[in-house]
């Protein structure tokens, strides 16, 4: 079990909307969703494509801003992006052109950390997810794992106290994607950041979702928050409540699904 | 690393004698004063390089001077417009109908302007530069994925942070390229307006040569251009080639 940390902060929206012009007259992205996720708590938000789920990470990152309703971080709206959020989207954001050091240093660099610290702070970072050793090689070289795992060191090289993750997953073959979802839970368990994934995958909302908030798609809404306690115990995959709760999210989903037919 | 070395400069060897023979043969085949042979030549060459020295860096001077005065201006104006929807709105139709026109025929207004010494062929030049290379860096930063864009803001890049970490290393590789390809229609414009106006540069060498039916005297003054124009292609071949590392 984690202990939150006090330091991490909270994310509130209250009625958050989002639209924006398409090319046949304004597209309502997401509409009307309100929620709270506690200082420290791991979330993740599942829906199908076109449901709103990575917008409401890009708002939380601070990337976007709402066009009706608030959303806060740490009890402050959200105006830019925050110095202690770590933000991982779906192709890892990593840099081509940067080798493995200088993407993994890259969000200390911005904020401007004096030299010395940045290397002791990036190598750590680096050692943390097993990449020493890399530090030269250019992402291209590495494989979809490591690669995974460098934009992990970036997050973590800021000291981040809250994570924010675009399916980081979604390009990782089945096996490796336990290795790294593990990883994931693990470093949620030392940190005790707040963390919010979002995902397609029913098994990977699961398994690291303390709650895990099902939206549906047209315009982009919550439908349901479904409690998912035991997530984080030992061996939880292999027990009979991590099962039950897969159903109860697939059954949100389908429900989301013919409601939406229905409109 | 050593065997591809060594088959590099095979493959080069071999390129050179496929040219060299190539020369020979037609050379041979024409059998005219106009083309003299690769061995009539390089005697030549050493008896004209006097005279050629100094038009030869004339000419390289007003070539490498206006490859970096069209660099120079094409580059931000193409980073510019390609992250301003508005101002590529604005200009992208004005790019997509100056781009085609061949900016030679520029060259008589820019004499009456300029006058006849570097200035016109050095706008001539830097013009048609400019143009490739604006074309290149906006296509380059179109293609810039728009979640790479998010990223490094979401870690913290404020305007100056997305260029320098994102947009300038994504499109360094772009004007590289484009100024390699450049190179041969730069050093062709570069001969027509010193063959066409004043009296300096290898063109005029090349031309007041021909005038005088100094065939073997031409030819020197076409190797040097030629000679010319192989090195700078090489030299921006080997800057690409270091700034695109990490592909």
């Amino acid at each position: 079990m984690a202990n939150p940390r006090s330091a991490a902060p909270d994310i509130a929206f209250r009625g958050v909307g989002l639209s924006y012009e398409g090319p046949d007259g304004p597209i309502e992205a997401l509409h009307d969703v309100t929620w709270d996720i506690a200082p420290g708590e791991p979330v993740a938000v599942i829906g199908p494509s076109g449901c709103g789920k990575s917008t409401t990470l890009h708002l939380i990152a601070g990337l976007m801003q709402p066009t009706a309703g608030t959303v806060e971080v740490g009890g402050r709206p959200i105006g830019k992006p925050r110095a202690a959020t770590s933000f991982i989207p779906q192709d890892l954001g990593l840099f081509p052109w940067k080798t493995v050091f200088a993407n993994a240093a890259l969000g200390l660099k911005l904020r401007g950390v004096p030299r010395d610290e940045m290397r002791a702070r990036t190598e750590a970072a680096l050692r943390e997810v097993q990449l020493e050793g890399f530090e030269k090689a250019f992402p291209r070289e590495l494989s979809g794992g490591m690669r995974q795992r460098l934009a992990l060191a970036r997050a973590i090289a800021v000291d981040m106290d809250l994570l924010l993750m675009d399916e980081p997953l979604s390009a990782i073959d089945a096996l490796l994607r336990e290795t790294l979802q593990q990883t994931l839970l693990e470093l949620w368990q030392r940190s005790g950041h707040t963390q919010v994934l979002v995902t397609h995958s029913i098994e990977e909302a699961v398994f690291l979702g303390r709650r895990i908030f099902v939206m549906s798609p047209r315009p982009g809404t919550l439908v349901r928050v479904i409690d998912n306690p035991h997530m984080g115990e030992p061996g939880f995959r292999d027990t009979h409540d991590y099962d039950e709760c897969c159903r109860v999210v697939r059954r949100a989903l389908e429900t989301g699904a013919r409601e939406e037919a229905v409109r | 690393m050593k065997r591809s070395l060594v088959s590099k400069v095979l493959c080069y060897v071999f390129a050179v004698a496929f040219i060299l023979v190539g020369w020979w043969v037609t050379a041979l085949i024409v059998k005219s004063p106009a083309l003299p042979t690769p061995a009539a030549t390089l005697p030549v060459v050493v008896q004209f390089a006097g005279a050629l020295w100094p038009a030869f860096w004339l000419s390289t001077y007003r070539v490498v001077v206006s490859l970096a005065i069209g660099t120079v201006l094409a580059v931000p104006i193409a980073l510019l417009f390609a992250r301003s929807k508005r101002l590529d709105a604005l200009f992208g139709p004005v790019l997509y109908l100056m781009y085609p026109i061949p900016k030679v025929v520029l060259l008589p207004i820019l004499l009456v302007l300029l006058g006849l010494a570097d200035a016109p062929k050095i706008a001539l030049i830097a013009i048609t530069v400019f143009f490739q290379v604006l074309v290149a860096v906006r296509d380059a930063v179109k293609a810039i994925p728009e979640s790479q864009i998010l990223s490094i803001r979401a870690l913290g890049a404020g305007r100056w942070g997305v260029y320098r970490h994102v947009i300038i290393p994504a499109t360094l590789p772009a004007v590289f390229t484009s100024l390699r390809i450049t190179t041969g229609t730069a050093i062709a414009v570069l001969f027509f307006a010193e063959a066409i106006a004043g009296s300096t540069g290898i063109g005029y060498f090349i031309m007041q040569s021909w005038a005088m039916v100094n065939y073997p005297r031409m030819f020197a003054g076409i190797i040097g251009l030629a000679l010319l124009g192989v090195v700078l292609y090489a030299i921006f071949d080997a800057v690409e080639h270091r700034v695109t590392r990490w592909r």
